[in-house]
């Protein structure tokens, strides 16, 4: 089967998934219903992409199909930030009434968080990749429990506010985001738009992207920001979800199996919102929400991530 | 014209290329020798960019190659290294016409593909141009890269030991298409061997190099000579000559 079909097929799919969600049973009053799950929805699908792309290109430019953002603790730092204006500015302060200056805070750190990942860990290009996993893992662990800390410390109702902020799922999504975030993958993607050849390129490795004609570093430093303002985005409208990009970037590759990242983004976009909208779908109407679609995700990623490291672990060794 | 001047690289206290100043002619094949380590391939990458020098410069027409846009001087010098690995698959025909990405930016034109299938064939490689790389042979993976590096039309190519791997016909092969590359396509071409039979044979000049000093520097027949070669290597090698080229016996001589 060439890809094209392959994608327009993929195409097929995440529609019905949508017009499925949209349409489907709806009880008590057309005008109420449908707008609420076309907010859902287009959260859903916003995040999918999002998390599809920032993962793809992260892998690239750290040369690795295993380690995503998420697996190195970028979406803890969001709570992080969150929790750090919380407890020094306060929930009253313009750090938390005006969204954009909050969210352009959480996005600056996250991307400053990216930069210093990428300068320790992966340019150097030696360490084994357990060795950076596990530094992933303490990472996050320290970041979370930097968390918890503060957490304590704060006043109990500047402390439930701050939950309320940090508690984003595919139920209860922060739609007030949705628009900057709509924004932003647009600008996401016309930036993509230019840069999906040198991506291609770099898939090559540094020394031989240079030789093409890449500005290697400086691009290497646009992607990272790229990918941290997309993870920003997904995990501000609907909280961490750990494992997503791992499954829908890896699927990508093996389904896909090409190098051109026209092709793996788009693949692993229409993917991740057939993920995310067909099972919000399941979730809602077959579990009649007595799990989330978050758990259920990170239980089929962990599992994948475990037969990948495990399949990586044999072909080293 | 290429013009190294002073340059310098370390890796920790050690200086691993020292002060070299060579200046590549250009209409020339000229040879980098010397004994393991004694730092051709780190200059060749500071020439080609992928490593930045300590102190000294490199001039690529008389500019600092740092202050050259990227995506021109991909179209001027290109580099083949000493050892290739790429972490993506791709069939032969798909890593050759990555050589035309300065030209045509991803999306190859009837020209591009003409320099592509001309790659394939100067290195024998079009009855497996749809086949992936990691069914290749060591050496016919190595003909692929070098292919790669001749789409990409350069006026200078630089290749580090580009015979690895290869069998005599094939090397002999190569030095015959880099001196047609030469002598009428006017190309520059620097390449570092081991056999130095083969700098002997096709290249104009060569340059000598150990620990990480440059040791000699001169056209061909200078080089070619038992005192020459004992400074570089430490080893005395009788020379032979043979319909009108100069061997190297090195295969007893006492080390
Ligand atoms: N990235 C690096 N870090 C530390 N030392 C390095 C690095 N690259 C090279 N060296 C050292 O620099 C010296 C010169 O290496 P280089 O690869 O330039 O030698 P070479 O002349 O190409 O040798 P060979 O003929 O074996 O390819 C060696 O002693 C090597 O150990
Ligand atoms: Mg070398």
């Amino acid at each position: 089967m060439r890809n094209s079909t392959k994608l327009i097929i993929l195409a097929g799919i995440a529609i019905v998934c949508i017009l499925l969600y949209g349409f489907y049973d709806i009880k008590g009053g057309f005008d109420y219903a449908f707008p609420r799950r076309m907010i859902r929805v287009s959260a859903m699908v916003v995040t999918g992409i999002a998390i599809a792309y920032s993962t793809v290109v992260f892998q690239t430019i750290t040369r690795n199909r295993i380690l995503t953002p998420s697996v190195m603790g970028l979406d803890s730092m969001y709570e992080v930030v969150q929790t750090l204006i919380y407890f020094f500015a306060g929930s009253m302060s313009v750090w938390v009434l005006n969204k954009y200056l909050n969210f352009g805070a959480a996005i600056f750190a996250m991307v400053l968080f990216a930069l210093l990942l990428y300068r320790f860990l992966f340019r150097a290009d030696k360490h084994p990749i357990y060795l950076l996993l596990l530094i992933g893992m303490i990472i996050g662990t320290l970041l979370g429990s930097l968390v918890t800390f503060l957490q304590v410390l704060i006043d109990p109702v500047e402390y439930l506010s701050l939950q309320n902020r940090l508690f984003a799922s595919f139920t209860n999504v922060k739609a007030e985001l949705l628009y900057i975030a709509i924004g932003i993958l647009f600008l996401a993607f016309l930036y993509g738009y230019r840069i999906m050849g040198k991506l291609d390129v770099m898939s090559l490795g540094r020394e031989n992207a240079i030789n093409l004609g890449i500005n290697y570093d400086r691009m290497v430093m646009k992607i990272l920001v790229l990918s941290s303002v997309l993870i920003a985005t997904s995990t501000a409208l609907v909280g961490p979800i750990t494992f997503f990009g791992l499954i829908v970037a890896n699927l990508s590759y093996q389904f896909l199996a090409t190098y051109k990242h026209s092709t793996l983004i788009f693949g692993a976009s229409l993917m991740g919102i057939i993920a995310l909208v067909g099972g919000q779908f399941l979730v809602e109407h077959i579990f009649e929400l007595r799990t989330t679609l978050s758990v259920i995700i990170n239980f089929i990623g962990g599992i994948y991530f475990i037969y990948l490291l495990l399949k990586e672990s044999r072909a080293a060794g | 014209m290429i013009e190294i001047k002073g340059l310098t690289k370390q890796f920790g206290k050690k200086p691993v290329v020292e002060d070299v100043t060579v200046t590549i002619e250009p209409g020339t094949i000229t040879s980098f020798i010397g004994p393991n380590g004694a730092g051709k391939s780190t200059l060749l990458s500071m020439v080609s960019r992928l490593l930045e020098a300590d102190t000294g410069e490199v001039l690529l027409d008389k500019n600092n190659v740092k202050k050259w846009k990227s995506s021109e001087f991909a179209k001027r010098v290109s580099i083949l290294k000493q050892a290739n690995f790429i972490n993506v698959r791709l069939t032969v025909r798909e890593l050759i016409s990555f050589g035309r990405y300065p030209y045509s930016k991803g999306r190859l034109t009837a020209e591009d593909e003409k320099f592509v299938d001309q790659a394939l064939d100067y290195m024998n490689l079009t009855s497996m141009q749809d086949k992936f790389l990691d069914e290749l042979s060591g050496g016919q993976k190595q003909r692929a890269f070098i292919a790669m590096v001749i789409a990409q039309d350069t006026d200078y190519i630089l290749l580090d030991e580009p015979l690895n791997n290869l069998d005599m016909k094939h090397s002999v092969q190569i030095m015959k298409i880099l001196r047609k590359l030469v002598d009428e396509l006017g190309k520059t071409v620097v390449i570092v061997l081991h056999d130095i039979n083969f700098a002997s044979v096709y290249s104009d000049r060569i340059v000598a190099l150990k620990d990480g000093k440059l040791v000699k520097n001169g056209p061909t027949h200078e080089i070619i000579n038992r005192d020459a070669l004992r400074d570089i290597y430490d080893m005395d090698i009788p020379i032979q000559e043979q319909n009108g080229c100069r061997i190297c016996v090195y295969f007893n001589s006492h080390a």
